[in-house]
């Protein structure tokens, strides 16, 4: 561990993802993320790696398509607008199995929308994104923290699953300086990576074995059918074993909140502050939002009278809280589009049942 | 005794090709192949496969092969040559793949200069799609979305894209060869071995425009279209070297 | 103790650092930080300000609606931030700038000639640092002690020569501060 560095989100993922070994990243220019590619342009010829700025976010993502298939531990990272752009690649990423980090930095939508924080972007990154049967694991930090915390996990998951993992974050928390501790000092060398060629799927040249092909088409139906049943399993492995979340006081929690992200921060605020005001409430704050915590949330709202789901988007993540908390007590909605952030006070106003109807 | 004068290269798979009768694919893939054989590189190129009628050539050359999404091979090549630069790596692409929805990849991967060798395949038509009009086709050509000929008011004009290129400092090698004679494929064979060969010499960006016929969507006999080919796209395509050695990394 | 300041001035006097070195003073002391800029379109002119939370707990949003204490380094700044202080906040202006102070009555104004200040320094550039003294010694954010020892670290070697500029241009502050404080 580090001594604790006061550090912008956004560069602080570029240096825990180095320290992960990641060592190819291939990127394009937007706003509110741009300190990370820049991060990585200083960086990653210091490590032997390579940073390379392509010429859009679809060339980015298809680089590191062909950068993932030669065995490199590789990520991009982008905002919204750049993320639209890359789900085709993603989709590919996907169907041929790669393994990959993708960093989404999400800003207000929809088309150009604007460049302060949002949450809109849960359903892109959830359920699927681009065209297919596919899934992201999708892992939502609350803090620059845990950003760096699930960074060596997200890519050793996306090894584990041969599948892209993306980390969703939003301009709070790229943008946000706090203190942070990085599994080493800047300083201190770096174990190598491992190399392309311990992946033994990888297209490294066919040196005494039959020839590696990387591809997501398969024209006759039943390989096809074979193939999209085979990363269902993984999906369903993915969904037993790779669920994570926070439950803050939920025992007893008359109102459950929950949130994520930059937002559960807000909502643990208000939480604790209803709390020293008698109000029994209660924070649920899914980490993993693909696979989502389905079967705990269930559990933590059956024994509370009501749940309440916090979002800087319109309602997005509330389809996933209706699926897991189904008639067991009422689903509530409190929302702002992006841009700009809820405060604790409007949340705790919910919590107390006032604010009127919720937005 | 018995002198083997003729043989399949190590590098080009022993299947049978979905290409149709008369289309010259089959020979363009077994020129690749054989200047793959002429480095002793098979087991250290990756080919990218793009989308078009060639979208198979994963199954067709005997190397470590990635399937690229439709125009984005010299991206994924790219990602490939980064994480592996000792190792030799080429795209396989079409007209419509290469010089439309791919326009912006291979503009950028040739002005850095990237490091790998690009065979693009020029037909002048969409072939695996059923024949709609390209970049590439000549002016009064007829395909299935220009019935009436190609006119330049509404679909504008052919792109040549050697020339194109070849403005481009990056670049180290840009050559467009024909292959509709015994004499132009051996001068094909030659242009594409010299691209792979700069390639290994770390020389840049190599790419060598190829001319193909499409007998089952120009509406030619196998013969005729070869003719077609030389009288109709030679004159407006002409055959050459158009960059030498002088950019590059 | 929670206490969330605004810092804005003009791009180029310095408001970003300084905010930075006061959130990383305030990590040293073992407190909660957030440092959170404004960022937009626009690469020069208009307002830089930063939003710094030094508290006790942990901080939920780096974004304030309701500051404790705002640093305004020029006229657009303080008219843009005035309302945001929260009733008893705390406001830092440099007089230098800006002739005419605040409107508001409930808030504690502390005006200080911040370049004049700095040019008796032989520094411009550390007007910054006046301000950030005068800020620390009305509000007690944080120690000067720990700002220097922020400075201490961040700095690279060959700029490790202007850290006892930078302690003189924090106790000028605090001293002009006090002197505001004892006028008022």
């Amino acid at each position: 561990m580090s001594e604790p560095k006061l550090m912008k989100g956004n560069e602080a993922i570029a240096e825990a993802a180095i320290q992960a070994g990641c060592r190819y990243f291939f990127g394009y220019p937007i706003t509110p993320q741009n300190e990370l590619p820049e991060y990585m342009a200083r960086r990653l010829p210091e490590v032997g790696g390579v940073y390379l700025q392509a010429e859009s976010e679809v060339s980015a993502i298809n680089m590191v398509y062909g950068a993932a298939g030669a065995g490199g531990r590789v990520m991009t990272s982008s905002s919204s607008p750049g993320i639209s752009l890359m789900q085709e690649g993603i989709s590919y990423l996907a169907g041929a199995e790669l393994p990959c980090v993708l960093v989404n930095i999400v800003r207000g939508g929809p088309g150009l929308g604007g460049i302060h924080a949002a949450q809109s972007d849960y359903f892109q990154a959830t359920k699927g994104g681009g065209h297919g049967d596919y899934r992201l694991l999708v892992l939502a930090p609350g803090s620059v923290q845990e950003t760096v915390d699930l960074l060596q996990e997200a890519f050793d998951l996306a090894d584990k699953y041969r599948n892209p993992v993306m980390l969703l974050g939003d301009a709070v928390l790229g943008q946000m300086m706090e203190a942070v501790r990085l599994p080493r000092d800047l300083d201190e060398p770096l174990p190598p990576p491992p190399p392309p060629e311990s992946k033994v799927w990888a297209t490294t040249g066919a040196v005494n074995r039959s020839r590696n092909v990387i591809n997501s088409l398969y024209i006759e139906p039943e390989r096809l059918e074979k193939h999209n049943w085979h990363i269902q399993e993984k999906y369903r492995r993915m969904e037993a074993e790779e669920v994570r979340y926070e439950a803050v006081q939920v025992d007893d929690a008359g109102t459950v909140v929950v949130a994520y992200g930059t937002t559960a921060r807000i909502a643990r605020t208000a939480v604790d502050e209803a709390r020293r005001q008698g109000l029994k409430a209660g924070l649920f704050r899914p980490i993993s939002l693909y696979p989502f915590p389905y079967q705990a949330l269930r559990e933590a709202a059956g024994r509370a009278r009501r749940v309440l789901v916090v979002e800087m988007s319109c309602g997005q993540m509330l389809d996933d809280v209706r699926l897991a908390v189904g008639e067991r007590c009422p689903v509530e909605f409190y929302g702002r589009p992006g841009g700009n952030i809820p405060t604790p006070q409007e949340v705790l106003d919910r919590i107390a049942g006032k604010g009127g109807e919720a937005k | 005794m018995t002198t083997v004068v003729a043989q399949r290269p190590k590098s080009l798979s022993d299947v049978v090709m979905n290409y149709c009768p008369g289309c010259t694919h089959g020979i363009i893939h077994r020129l690749v192949a054989e200047a793959i054989d002429a480095l002793d590189a098979r087991e250290r190129t990756i080919g990218v496969a793009s989308v078009g009628c060639s979208v198979f050539a994963y199954n067709y050359f005997e190397c470590d092969m990635q399937q690229a999404s439709h125009g984005r091979a010299p991206a994924v090549a790219t990602g490939i040559k980064r994480v592996l630069p000792d190792r030799l790596v080429f795209t396989y692409q079409g007209d419509g793949d290469l010089a439309s929805i791919g326009a912006a990849e291979i503009v950028h991967a040739a002005a850095r200069g990237e490091n790998i060798t690009v065979i693009f395949v020029n037909n002048a038509n969409y072939g695996m799609t059923g024949g709609q009009m390209a970049p590439t086709t000549l002016l009064g050509q007829k395909t299935t979305t220009t019935p009436l000929g190609r006119d330049p008011k509404t679909d504008g004009f052919p792109i040549r894209m050697a020339e194109m290129l070849a403005t481009l400092q990056g670049p180290a090698y840009i050559a467009r060869v024909s292959v509709h004679s015994p004499q132009a494929v051996k001068q094909a064979g030659d242009a594409i071995k010299k691209a792979f060969r700069l390639q290994a010499e770390g020389k840049g960006f190599t790419l060598i425009e190829v001319l193909s016929t499409c007998p089952t969507n120009w509406g030619l006999a196998p013969n005729q279209a070869l003719k077609w080919l030389v009288e109709n796209l030679i004159p407006f395509y002409p055959l050459g070297e158009f960059k030498k050695e002088e950019g590059g990394a | 103790m929670r206490h969330e300041v605004i810092m804005a001035g003009f791009g180029g006097q310095g408001m970003m650092l300084a905010g930075q070195l006061l959130a990383y003073a305030g990590m040293l002391e073992g407190k909660y930080v957030s440092w959170y800029p404004s960022y937009g379109p626009e690469m020069r002119g208009g307002t830089a300000n930063c939003t710094v939370v030094v508290a006790d707990e942990p901080v939920a949003s780096p974004v304030v609606s309701r500051a404790s204490a705002v640093i305004a380094m020029n006229r657009p700044s303080l008219e843009r931030f005035e309302g945001t202080l929260a009733p008893g906040g705390v406001l830092v202006y440099n007089s230098t700038l800006i002739e005419q102070g605040p409107t508001r009555t409930d808030i504690k104004a502390v005006p200080v000639p911040a370049n004049a200040l700095a040019d008796e320094l032989g520094d411009k550039r550390v007007a910054n640092m006046v301000v950030l003294g005068a800020l620390l010694a009305v509000t007690g954010v944080a120690k000067p002690e720990s700002v220097v020892a922020s400075l201490r670290k961040t700095l690279p070697e060959r700029r490790q020569n202007l850290i006892p500029l930078n302690e003189q241009a924090l106790a000028k502050g605090a001293e002009a501060a006090q002197g505001a404080a004892a006028k008022a």
